[in-house]
């Protein structure tokens, strides 16, 4: 289950996608927004994607982590549009059947998400807002 | 030929536009595509940015080749998570 969502993002329904006889092991990871960022008092929230890029991304990088990591099932979805600060933004959810496999899948997820997949965060804040990762001076690796 | 162009986050409000279409030349880069762009729309310029470039949903090098009918995106520094 690789996607992008505009609704609030069901936690229970990765976990009940990944179940499997054979995992001995469910590792999630819960992105979630929060109220500040650099010194700024962040307001709000808003995520934009190619959705279509972005769901062939995620899938890839699911594919790249099970030639890695011996895995039973991944399930990756990330929320698009406005999300409330303490809400989840990104659930990740791993099985295997030793633990080890599980974190470093979900580690490597959530690291490659935010290298590749093409999803962008805005943050308004008090006294304006910015798209993340567009401040000047930044850029991301380029080695794809 | 034609080929269409996406524009998402900060270049979809630079521009103007989510999506535009235009006429290149046989053997126009992707590279070139973006510079002509910029021309046209003087605002997508934005320095110190490294963008990355997207064919048909899969990254390329700067010196792909389009083809006609391609969904060409711009990728701006990416901060999903």
């Amino acid at each position: 289950m690789f996607r992008v969502t505009d609704k609030a993002i069901q936690l229970q329904e990765l976990l009940d996608f990944v179940t499997d006889p054979e995992a001995g092991a469910i590792a999630t990871f819960i992105g979630t927004t929060r109220d500040n960022n650099e010194g700024r008092k962040v307001i709000a929230l808003e995520y934009e994607a190619y959705p279509e890029m972005a769901e062939k991304e995620l899938a890839r990088l699911g594919d790249d982590a099970k030639k890695k990591w011996s895995i039973c099932r991944m399930a990756i979805v990330h929320r698009l549009g406005p999300v409330q600060i303490t809400e989840p933004s990104v659930i990740i959810a791993v099985s295997s059947a030793h633990r080890e496999a599980a974190f470093a899948a979900c580690r490597f997820a959530i690291e490659e998400i935010k290298r590749t997949v093409p999803i962008w965060k805005k943050e308004v804040y008090e006294g304006g807002e910015i798209w993340i990762g567009t401040q000047s001076g930044q850029s991301m690796t380029q080695d794809k | 030929m034609k080929v269409k162009v996406k524009f998402f986050a900060m270049l979809r409000e630079r521009a103007g536009t989510a999506e535009i279409v235009r006429e290149i030349q046989d053997g126009t880069t992707i590279a070139q595509l973006w510079a002509g762009l910029q021309r046209e729309f003087p605002k997508l310029a934005v320095s110190g940015i490294r963008l990355l470039y997207a064919v048909n949903q899969s990254y390329v090098t700067p010196d792909h080749v389009l083809h006609e009918s391609d969904e060409v995106v711009f990728v701006p520094p990416v901060s999903g998570g």
